[in-house]
């Protein structure tokens, strides 16, 4: 992408057909992107059906849908993150303690609603969002670095604080538990509610100066600054909302799975979340790719794990495939971005003449 | 490849000076000097709450609870310090130890075992580099991809089964350490390879070329260095060393299941940054990683003698990595801090902020 991004400035602001040309061609390769993965996604899921059309029974969609929302869910807050060329690899840490605190409420204050205990996931997220969001950006040191060791740091409070206890299923409301298996029209409320939230995130992204901004920060963070951009304060939002999102991905975790331990979101759940949203389009080195294309990505791995098993073929299977995918994902968009480029070259260089 | 590399690219042309400074050599000195204190105090803190901090066996132990993270420390210092990154060491591991005990349950001879071991090694290494330097790719966007791809394999070869019957001969290296001396196994590869990695990272002409492409690959490639060609040769040693570490691991727990290793990808380029390589690359040492692993090992090793959580080590493990990344760059930092306060000021007059103008 950066060559695409470099080439596009030099073209004169009043060679108006060139510029709607390009416009249209860059559209259209974003277009592609998202389109690129949707196509893998209805073949798979095509295949899939044909082979064993059980596959595709609306108590199988549910599954997938449920299981794959807290992913996309968090794969929106990487998104913002990673858009500006940063990385949050704490998330995973985040998920697991607020999962803890917040469904561990449920034990210490009886009847306590269900939306405060929302809030208070929302808020032990936020509040780490935070912390690694203010380290970033004011110091000015690399993510990944910093993540690297707030992961480690909140991983361990969550061993401490959780020790060898764990939050059951028998003191969690029928309420709370029963989140992922309310339908409305046959759909998952959870997965129409976590869609809510990623388009409204989309629609930041898209249309807000601010989410604008973020992709002007991935592009080129110095060019960003020095055109007025706030850098310190877009990627300290960024950071701070992905916390948030993961502190609600916590509480909704513990809906699901209502045993909670140290191990709650898995070993690998940032790594995961990251291929998601790298598979969905984003370029891990920031400035472009969108939310949805992320929630994308997390749906097409989760849809991967239910096929197989559907299909019989032994769970063993789905960590190679998806890594696999990943590969070729990443693989596919080179090849899209080398393209944009060389096409950008050629019409700019017919533009010249 | 970092997200963030290409800032402290731009940073090294056009930044002031307290932001360089942070990569100045001066300075990483004395972050080892600084991190050689800490060991020292780890050490003093684990002998002054256990009386059995420095006995031989506990040595022992230590040695081989980190011997095969600080060994896959190792080529990913290289690696870090050319401007990349691996996140599938502990799935190549993983892969490495499933592929033995598959061979294994299936008689095959150990030494034809070790060899099929070495050439998955190479080529794991290998998809690794090719993907990275042929087709462009970041690296760290397609070693989380080998991540699950290599993980799989171990899946799939392995599938739900423990393989644990391996001859004591080589199971022992779990229970006694080389020569029936205190130091194990895998701290004694660790030690042998330590020692062939720096004198190929400080003084080999390699080794230097290692630095300069880290700190531009640019300048690097036209100064006559095949960035490629090293960088895939990286990754492979990167393969081979972490399928040795897998082959280590297995004896020494004496058990083949497909999770050997799961996770310790995230240790391994912690210990490398608390060693003080810059994760932009360019810049570390192997000294400094050296005490990185003994700081690592060490805090996790006073934890578990004084009966503390162990896995709570992961706090003080981030605590000292945060360090590492903001005492080199306080001063700066200070000044931010102190400009953005103004800043502040200056937008909504207040006495704190024309005090500062």
């Amino acid at each position: 992408m950066s060559d695409a991004r470099t080439l596009a400035p030099p073209r004169e602001p009043s060679d108006a057909p060139a510029e709607a040309g390009s416009r249209r061609l860059t559209e259209r390769v974003f277009r592609v992107r998202e389109t690129g993965i949707i196509v893998v996604l209805g073949l798979f899921v095509l295949v899939t059906a044909v082979i064993q059309p059980r596959f595709v029974s609306s108590s199988n969609i549910q599954f997938i849908l449920v299981n794959t929302a807290v992913y996309a869910l968090v794969a929106l807050g990487e998104t913002m993150v990673i858009i500006t060329r940063n990385v949050d690899l704490s998330v995973q840490s985040v998920l697991a303690l607020s999962a803890y605190l917040s469904a561990g409420l449920f034990g210490h204050v009886h009847g306590i609603p269900i939306p405060v205990v929302f809030a208070v996931g929302l808020g032990i997220g936020l509040a780490f969002g935070a912390a690694n969001g203010l380290m970033v950006s004011l110091g000015r040191v690399p993510s990944l670095v910093v993540t690297l060791a707030t992961l480690y740091i909140i991983q361990g409070i969550d061993i401490l604080v959780v020790g060898g206890n764990e939050v059951v299923a028998s003191s969690l409301p029928a309420g709370f538990v029963d989140i992922p298996n309310v339908t409305i029209f046959g759909i998952p409320w959870l997965a129409i509610a976590v869609a809510a939230v990623i388009g409204a995130g989309a629609y930041y992204l898209r249309s807000f100066r601010s989410g604008r901004e973020l992709y002007a920060i991935g592009s080129n963070p110095d060019g960003a600054r020095l055109a007025g951009v706030p850098v310190a304060r877009r990627v300290f939002t960024a950071f701070t909302l992905c916390g948030g999102i993961a502190g609600v991905g916590g509480v909704l975790w513990a809906a699901q799975y209502q045993t909670i331990n140290t191990s709650a979101g898995g070993t690998n759940f940032s790594l995961i979340v990251i291929a998601s949203v790298v598979v969905g389009g984003v370029a891990i080195f920031g400035g472009s790719g969108s939310a949805v294309g992320a929630a994308i990505g997390a749906l097409l791995l989760g849809t991967i794990n239910v096929a197989l098993d559907v299909l019989g073929i032994s769970d063993f299977w789905d960590q190679a495939i998806a890594g696999f995918l990943l590969l070729l994902a990443i693989t596919l968009d080179r090849g899209i971005s080398v393209r944009l480029a060389a096409a950008l070259r050629k019409r700019s260089a017919r533009d010249a003449t | 490849m970092q997200p963030d590399r290409d800032t402290s690219l731009a940073a090294t042309v056009d930044a002031p000076p307290g932001w360089r400074s942070r990569f100045d050599s001066r300075n990483m000195l004395r972050w080892e000097t600084g991190l050689a204190v800490v060991v020292i105090a780890i050490g003093i803190l684990g002998v002054s709450t256990s009386s059995e901090f420095l006995t031989g066996n506990n040595i022992f132990n230590l040695g081989l609870q980190s011997g095969e993270i600080a060994i896959m420390a190792l080529p990913m210092t290289l690696i870090i310090i050319s401007g990349e990154i691996d996140l599938s060491v502990a799935s190549i591991m993983g892969m490495s130890s499933a592929e033995l005990g598959y061979l294994w349950g299936k008689h095959w001879p150990m030494l034809v075992i070790f060899l099929v071991i070495l050439l998955v090694g190479v080529l794991a290494g290998a998809i690794n580099g090719l993907l990275i330097t042929r087709l462009g790719l970041p690296s760290l966007a397609v070693t989380i991809g080998t991540l699950g791809l290599y993980r799989g394999v171990a899946n799939i070869i392995l599938g739900p089964n423990t393989i644990s019957n391996f001859p004591a001969s080589y199971a022992n290296i779990g229970v006694t350490g080389v020569f029936n001396s205190n130091v194990s196994f895998s701290a004694a590869v660790f030690i042998v390879l330590a020692v062939i990695f720096g004198v190929v990272l400080h003084f080999t002409p390699a080794g230097r070329s290692i630095y300069a492409m880290g700190a531009s690959p640019e300048a690097a490639m036209f100064a006559g260095i095949r960035v490629k060609r090293i960088k895939t040769l990286l990754y492979i040693a990167s393969g081979v060393i972490c399928s040795l570490a897998g082959v280590l691991l297995t004896f020494r727990l004496s058990t083949s299941v497909n999770s050997n290793g799961l996770g310790l990808e995230l240790d391994v380029v912690a210990v490398v940054l608390l060693g003080g390589v810059s994760i932009f690359g360019g810049k570390g040492t192997i000294v400094g990683v050296v005490l990185g692993v003994l700081a690592f090992a060490g805090i996790q090793n006073a934890l578990l003698l004084t009966n503390f959580n162990q896995e709570a080590a992961s706090i003080p493990v981030g605590g000292l990595l945060l360090i590492s990344v903001f005492v080199p760059n306080l001063a700066t930092l200070t000044g931010r801090i102190r400009s953005v306060i103004a800043r502040r000021g200056k937008a909504a007059p207040s006495a704190i902020g024309t005090a500062h103008d």
